[in-house]
This record gives structure tokens, C-alpha cells and sequence, in this order.
């Protein structure tokens, strides 16, 4: 038995300014691998300082900080080498639904050159994989992307220096390839099983070892499908309620009569009598477990509570209260002087555009199941898009130190964002606490509807001014409460005011795919079309005019192409709109074509051309799904998903009151990918969700005349609206 | 209470306690293990839930035990034959047609109902078909791609 240990870690001060820890890091996780795993290589990923800076900065995208964990932050993955030549790679990244799971196992392979059916990952268990912050923010791709590329690149690295000082040549007359190193002089190969054997080799790497770039890809950059996607036709795949653990319960919590609501009184002796029934009361909170589904059900009906609520705002009277509640913020972005720029117009304006709150609606609803050992550590699995960040919730909750909680996260039944908190967490583990068993907590749709996070509801007040030959001169925008993403854009206007400002948003409110940007775009883009109306010129010609970047008119092109924008007229009921957007590294546009009848009401979006640049792809087909379904959900927040609530409570909690996209809406979708090999990737789960709604809404002007400036559009069919001012002349 | 003894699920007679009253979803997830098909919204509004009863794509939410005791059910885990995919569990696989996949259990209910009522539908009779089953990823394009690419299949005589 052999033992290599190697540190590559670059020693310059900023690490030591941030984190002078990488020997000591070694220690500590050598021990642990060595006693988990036994025998194999292992090479592990040490986050570079930049990458610590982030981790560290973006703490708190939504919910508390994860913690402290078990294993260093400056740790990002780590695989393993065992003596079948199987791989397995660890990393706290977790799979949702955007096949990050498949990319990843790509790129593994990639630089491996493993078959992917011999790579399997194990991904978001707080165990087993190293300290992640969270998937979120098109991160996974970019960030966890590089990080196992390296790492598989170095454990190739490994496996050649093995094979060569066993058949005693020189390293550069092998190569690795198929799961083999292959002396290209002898045809001699050793499998990487063999070379794996009974060693006990750890590497650390921080650096950037070689690795294969994207136009000599094979494995990464091939539309792979979805690595265990068996497993989800068949059923067999167990989603988090689908667990069953010995002896498990079903448990169910008393929800308040409204937000913010604190118990007065409750009386539980008749669900207490029912038997096998717990009831715990805690607090403010309340919840029963019992052995069957429908009897927590009926146990927690019995429970007779009295809550008092507060009065709350409601959504009619939203927008006014976002904007009197809005704090005042430096600008996220200033250029010149807005005086100037107006000045220098001879076409102004002044819009406002609303945004309404939305739900995430994941089919998967928030569910966990929680089981305390005998020594109380707790173990839970969950939904969630943040695994150490639950953890740290679970840990925080029940006064216990994190090495006490294992959070596991099956691949969830997706998250768009709306899972980042372990609310169903914590209700299971404080049940399973009482009744000493485990016990499985799944929300209802109701509950999902009511008791989950929204996305963020907004104002944006836009003034702006052009020239008649449609240079923009003058841009100031105002963002209240949606949200800071992709407030800024790639317009070049030399006179600019851009800010957010923070209010006080009535309903719980958080994280959501694409964020804000999806609100920002809308507003930017209609008006940006409202702009190119009243200089009477095309959508297209107008904005290639303000543009510069040649990555955003790349796809702009790529998509008015495709779309054949020109050559379709526009008529009364039936016409095209365009619209562009930059993101997380990604760039977008889309051309929309769409009905719309003002005398029925009725509007449908008929065909949708997206054009999207991301780097270079790393699976094509996957992207393409990913975008697809950007503009299905897109479809939803634009024409008539909206939360309605009033004095703490939510009207519209069952998707029978609130709509979502279905089969009829879907329009004709093509999709035009911009691969760039010369570009890292970027990631794309979210970007491709914010060009639709300004696309059909400016669509729909160019069939009805009709500008609307609401999201969503048309909850209640479209109606003609003489609210809006356009853009006017003022010399 | 009416109790049921006895379920006729995936060819199988299986045996069993229940109140009639209860939910056939429940019965078959928390009772019979069977937990390919899904809890989404419990109203019969998602479509997460269906299973076939009689052939007919039924949403099993919605469905008291007590009404189908004697009808055979088919869920997704019993359409594999012979470790032989369905030919629209193939087609679904080939046009990669799920991404968080939990909708997938009732999309394949709904449409191998869909294909034994209708064995060459055209678009609007998918989309008819297929109405009342939720994908909140935005899959639709893609199931409607793999249902298509089924009939071919079954057409064909893949099954």
C-alpha cells in the first residue's frame, strides 16, 4: 500500500488575508476521507481565493447563513477513484430538475475519460459532501463546473504518474483513455481499477490543472440525456415523499388564521386522545403526527386554536404601499447627468410598470422527513436547494451543534428558487422529536400556495428621452422592491440613473428563477420599444442603433433571423414583438409572435423564436430543454400568474384559482444556441426566463395599439388601457 | 365503514385493510408502496396522481378506494414489461421529455390513455388530451414530441 500526498496550493497573501488555512484544511479531510472511504485516489478540489471571497460575500441570498460546517468552505468537491475503476464524485450541488446532475457527470468524464455510466455523483448530503452555499444563481455551471473539471483532470494526472512508475517508463508515452492507461508504444493498458487498488492517494488541488478545451470535447458538449432518467418514467425514483422510514409518522401542522398571526389559546385534548396521535405544541407552533396521512389530517382539525392577526396590506393597494414604503438607495449605477441627457432629447417620457407577487409552484411540494437517532443526531431529508443551509436552520432550531444534523436531499421535484428555507424541515423534526419516531411532513398545495416564499412584487418608474434619429440619451430607472438583477443593461446611453430601492414587502418574500430580472427586462424592454414607436422606428434597427456589446447583437441577429423579423406583417390582431436581455454571464433575445382580440379578450402567444449565448455549451440538448421550459414558465408570470391576498391571507391558494401554463398555452417554440467554444460556460437555468415577457407585450401593441405595463399582462383577458402615456415630443 | 380488502393494481390482486373512503392515491403510496404516482395538489388539478382504471387515465387523488375496488388499476411502475419499457416511457426517454421529472409519472398515465383511446393524434387532439396534467418546468413541447414519437412506435409494433 502507497501513500502520495501532494499539496499544489499557490501561496499568495491574499489567501493568507483571507483564509491562511490550506494545511491544516489537508489534515482534517484526509483523516475523514481515509475513514470513510478506505481505499482509492482521491482528489480534492480547494476552492481558489476568489472563490472563497464569493462564498463568503453571497451569504444571504435568501434565509440564514449555513453555518458552520463539518468539513472546511474551502473545500468545493472531491472524488474518488475505487478499485472497479467506478468514480464517485462529491459535491454539494443539488439536482432540481436542470440536469445539473447530467452536465456535471459530462465534464467528469470528460477529462477522465470514463464512460459516464461509470461516474456517479453524490450530490447535497451535508455527510458526505463538502460545505456548498446553495444551487442557486446560475451558479452551478460556471462555478462547480471548473472545479470537478480540474479535479477530474488531476485525477487523470495521477493515474498516468501511477501507471508510469509501475511499468517504469516515461509518463509522456502514455495516455489516458476508456477508463484505461494505455502505453502508446507498447499497447500495454492498466485499468484505472487496478492502478486504484489498495492505494490511499489524496491530492490537493487549487490550481488550474490542464485541462481539455471545449472545441476538442467529446463527452462535455454532447446532448447526454438525463444519466438516470429511467429511474424517472418507471416511477422508482424516490422523491423526498416518497420515503418511508421504520415506523414512520405523518405529520401535519395547525397553520395560523393569518400572516403574522401569534397564538392566543389552543385547545388539543381532543386530538390527544386519539390514539397513536402526538400533538406538540411549542410556541406558535402546532402540529400533530400520527400513523396514517389522513388522520394527521383530522387529528389537526380537532385542535382548536385561536390566533390573533394583525391588519395587513392588501394586493389592491400593493403598489402604493411598495413605493411609500421604499427606502432611498444609492444608485446600483450612474452615468453622466440626467438633466443633460434630457436636454439633450427631443422625444421624453415617463412610464410606470407593476409587478405582482408570484408562487413558485414546484409540483413537488416542500416536504421532509426527519429522524432522530439514539445518540440525537438528526437526520432529514428534504426538497431543498440549500442543504447546509437547512442544516444550519435545523441546528439553530433545536440548540444542537451541526455535526448533529444530516441533511440529505434526494433529486427534488424542482425549486425555481422557492426552495432555499427548511420550513417543512423543521416542522418534521420537531414532530419526530415528540412522538420518538420518524415522521414525514408534506405540505399541501394549499400550503405550498400560502405558507411557502414569493417572488418579490415591484414598481418600476422609468423616465427617459430620445433623439429623433433614436439614440437614447437619457435613461433613469427605479426599482421598488422586486429586486436589483439585471437592472442594468447593455444599452449604451451616455446619461443614466439606475436604482433599487429596498421597502417593506407584505407577504414572505424571497428568492425566485431569474430573480428580479425577469421584472427589470419587462419594464426595460417595453419601454425601450415604447421609445422605438415614437421615433418611428423598427424594434430591431432601434436597438442595433444603442448597442454595442458584439455578443448581444450576435444573438439579436441570431434570433431576428431565425424569427425572419421583417417578414411577417403586422396587423390588426396579429403581430410580432422583440426583446433582448443580459444575465449571469448569459445573453438573450427573443421575437414573439402573437394573437391578441381585444373584443374577446383573448391573447395567445403562437410562436417564440429564443436566441441564447452562454459560453461554450455543455449540452446542447439539455440547454435547449432548459430554455424551452424558460419560456413556458416565462409565459406564466407574463400573461396571468398573480398572488392575490388580502389582511394576511392568500385568495388564490389551489390551482384551480391560480393558473398556470398549460398544454394550450404552449406557442410554437424554436431555439437558436449560440455556442461559443472560446468562452467559459455560464449558466442557464434562469436567463432564458426574461425575454418573453416583454417580447409578447410588445407584441401585443403592435396587434391592439394596446401598451400594458403590468405583470402578469392579461389575468383577466386583455382589456384596452388608457393609462399609459407614450413617449412625446417636446420640440 | 365500508373497508376494502382487496386491490387489483398491476396485474396483481393485492390484499389489504382500508376505510373505502380513503383516497386511492394515499392507499397506493402510503399502503401499497407504489410511489410513482404523485401527490401535487390533491383536487384532481394537476394530473400528477393519474392512473389507469379500466384504461382510462383517472386522477387516483380524487378517487375513493372504495369506488374502484374491483377494477383493475394500472400505475406507472406496472407499465414496464418484462423489463421492457412502455413505448411512451421510451419516447420520453429519447426526447428527453421531463426535467424535475415529477410530473412524468402522470404525463405517461395520461398519455398512454391518450394513445389507447386515440392511436394517431394529431396536435390539438395531444394538447386536448393532455390538458389537465401541470409541467411547471415547461416540458409541454417535449411531451407532446414524445407522445407523437410513441404512436410511431406502437404503429410500428414496438410493443
Amino acid at each position: 500500500m502507497s501513500e502520495m500526498i501532494e499539496l499544489e496550493i499557490p501561496i499568495e497573501p491574499e489567501r493568507y488575508e483571507l483564509q491562511a488555512l490550506p494545511t491544516y484544511i489537508f489534515k482534517v479531510d484526509r483523516r475523514n476521507f481515509l475513514k470513510i472511504f478506505g481505499t482509492g485516489i482521491f482528489v480534492v478540489s480547494v476552492l481558489d481565493h476568489t472563490a472563497i471571497g464569493q462564498d463568503r460575500a453571497g451569504q444571504g441570498e435568501s434565509g440564514r447563513r449555513g453555518g458552520r460546517a463539518a468539513l472546511p468552505k474551502e473545500i468545493g468537491a472531491w472524488l474518488r477513484i475505487d478499485e472497479n475503476g467506478d468514480v464517485t464524485v462529491f459535491t454539494g450541488k443539488v439536482e432540481i430538475g436542470q440536469d445539473i446532475r447530467t452536465t456535471l457527470t459530462q465534464i467528469v468524464s470528460e477529462e477522465l475519460t470514463v464512460p459516464v455510466k461509470s461516474i456517479q455523483l453524490v450530490m447535497g448530503d451535508t455527510d458526505l459532501t463538502p460545505f456548498d452555499q446553495g444551487t442557486f444563481g446560475s451558479q452551478s455551471t460556471p462555478q462547480m463546473g471548473p472545479q470537478l473539471r480540474r479535479a477530474a483532470a488531476a485525477a487523470r494526472e495521477v493515474l498516468i504518474e501511477q501507471a508510469a512508475d509501475e511499468w517504469k517508463v516515461s509518463r509522456d508515452s502514455l495516455s489516458a483513455a476508456d477508463g484505461r492507461i494505455i502505453n502508446t508504444l507498447t499497447k500495454k493498458t492498466v485499468t484505472f481499477g487496478q492502478l486504484a487498488k489498495g492505494q490511499k492517494i489524496v491530492k490537493l488541488i487549487s490550481d488550474s490543472a490542464p485541462t481539455v478545451p471545449a472545441d476538442k470535447w467529446k463527452t462535455a458538449g454532447a446532448s447526454i440525456p438525463k444519466i438516470n432518467g429511467r429511474d424517472f418514467v418507471t416511477g422508482k425514483h424516490q422523491y423526498t415523499p416518497d420515503i418511508k422510514r421504520p415506523g414512520m409518522l405523518y405529520g401535519k401542522v395547525v397553520r395560523p388564521s393569518a400572516f403574522n398571526a401569534t397564538l392566543v389559546s389552543a385547545d388539543a385534548s381532543k386530538a390527544k386522545a386519539v390514539s397513536g396521535v402526538t400533538v406538540v405544541q411549542d410556541g406558535n407552533f402546532i402540529g400533530v403526527a400520527a400513523p396514517r396521512q389522513d388522520l394527521a389530517a383530522s387529528a389537526a382539525e380537532m385542535v382548536k386554536a385561536e390566533w390573533n392577526a394583525p391588519q395587513q396590506p392588501s394586493s389592491k393597494d400593493l403598489f402604493s404601499y411598495l413605493k411609500s414604503k421604499g427606502a432611498q438607495a444609492t444608485p446600483a449605477y450612474s452615468s453622466g447627468s440626467m438633466t443633460d441627457g434630457l436636454a439633450a432629447a427631443d422625444i421624453k417620457g415617463e412610464a410606470t410598470f407593476t409587478i405582482a407577487y408570484i408562487a413558485h409552484a414546484p409540483l413537488e411540494p416542500r416536504s421532509a422527513v426527519a429522524e432522530w437517532d439514539a445518540d440525537g443526531k438528526l437526520t432529514v431529508w428534504t426538497g431543498s436547494q440549500r442543504p447546509f443551509g437547512v442544516r444550519g436552520e435545523l441546528a439553530q432550531a433545536f440548540h444542537i451543534p451541526e455535526e448533529k444534523v444530516r441533511v440529505i436531499i434526494p433529486d427534488t421535484g424542482s425549486g425555481y428558487g422557492g426552495k432555499h428555507t427548511g420550513d417543512a424541515a423543521i416542522e418534521a423534526a420537531r414532530l419526530a422529536k415528540a412522538a420518538g419516531k420518524p415522521v414525514k411532513v408534506t405540505w399541501t398545495r394549499e400550503e405550498e400556495f400560502t405558507w411557502a416564499y414569493f417572488r418579490p412584487g415591484g414598481v418600476i418608474d422609468i423616465t427617459s428621452g430620445v433623439k429623433k434619429d433614436g439614440t437614447i440619451t437619457a435613461w433613469e430607472f427605479h426599482n421598488y422592491n422586486s429586486g436589483p438583477s439585471g437592472i442594468t443593461s447593455k444599452y449604451e446611453i451616455p446619461n443614466q440613473k439606475i436604482v433599487f430601492h429596498q421597502s417593506d414587502s407584505p407577504l414572505r418574500q424571497g428568492s425566485y428563477r431569474g430573480l428580479a430580472a425577469t421584472a427589470n427586462h419587462f419594464a426595460r424592454e417595453a419601454y425601450i420599444d415604447e421609445l422605438a414607436h415614437a421615433v418611428n422606428m423598427d424594434a430591431l434597427e432601434f436597438r442595433m442603433k444603442n448597442l454595442k456589446d458584439p455578443r448581444q447583437i450576435a444573438v439579436l441577429e441570431a434570433a431576428a433571423t431565425k424569427f425572419g423579423w421583417g417578414k411577417i406583417k403586422n396587423e390588426r390582431g396579429h403581430a410580432c414583438g422583440l426583446a433582448i436581455g443580459f444575465e449571469k454571464g448569459g445573453y438573450l433575445a427573443v421575437c414573439a409572435e402573437v394573437t391578441a382580440d381585444v373584443s374577446t379578450g383573448k391573447v395567445k402567444v403562437v410562436r417564440a423564436v429564443q436566441s441564447f449565448e452562454c459560453g461554450a455549451i455543455v449540452n446542447p440538448d439539455h440547454l435547449k430543454n432548459q430554455m424551452e421550459g424558460a419560456i413556458m414558465m416565462g409565459l406564466g408570470g407574463a400573461l396571468f400568474e398573480a398572488i392575490n391576498f388580502e389582511n394576511g391571507k392568500i385568495l388564490n391558494n389551489h390551482f384551480s384559482q391560480y393558473r398556470v401554463p398549460r398544454f394550450n398555452d404552449m406557442p410554437q417554440i424554436e431555439i437558436v444556441l449560440v455556442d461559443r467554444k472560446d468562452l467559459p460556460s455560464a449558466g442557464a437555468g434562469e436567463t432564458p426566463l426574461m425575454g418573453i415577457a416583454p417580447a409578447v407585450a410588445n407584441a401585443i401593441f403592435n396587434a391592439t395599439g394596446i401598451r400594458l405595463r403590468s405583470l402578469p399582462m392579461v389575468p383577466n383577458g386583455l382589456k384596452p388601457n388608457t393609462d399609459t402615456k407614450p413617449p412625446v415630443a417636446i420640440r | 365503514m365500508a373497508r376494502i380488502t382487496e386491490l387489483h393494481v398491476n396485474g396483481a390482486t393485492r390484499r389489504l385493510d382500508v376505510d373505502s373512503e380513503r383516497s386511492l392515491l394515499s392507499v397506493l403510496r402510503d399502503d401499497l408502496d407504489l410511489t410513482g404516482s404523485k401527490y401535487g395538489c390533491g383536487e384532481g388539478q394537476c394530473g400528477a396522481c393519474t392512473v389507469l382504471i379500466n384504461g382510462q387515465a383517472t386522477r387516483s387523488c380524487i378517487t375513493q378506494v372504495g369506488d374502484i375496488a374491483t377494477k383493475p388499476i394500472v400505475t406507472i411502475e406496472g407499465l414496464e414489461k418484462n423489463g421492457k419499457l412502455h413505448p411512451l416511457q421510451e419516447a420520453f426517454l429519447e426526447a428527453d421529455a421531463m426535467q424535475c421529472a415529477y410530473c412524468t409519472s402522470g404525463m405517461i398515465m395520461s398519455g398512454v390513455s391518450l394513445l389507447t383511446k386515440n392511436p394517431n393524434p394529431n396536435l390539438q387532439e395531444i394538447i386536448a388530451g393532455m390538458q389537465g396534467n401541470i409541467c411547471r418546468c415547461g416540458t409541454h413541447p417535449r411531451i407532446v414530441a414524445a407522445i407523437t414519437m410513441a404512436a410511431q412506435k406502437i404503429k410500428g409494433g414496438a410493443k
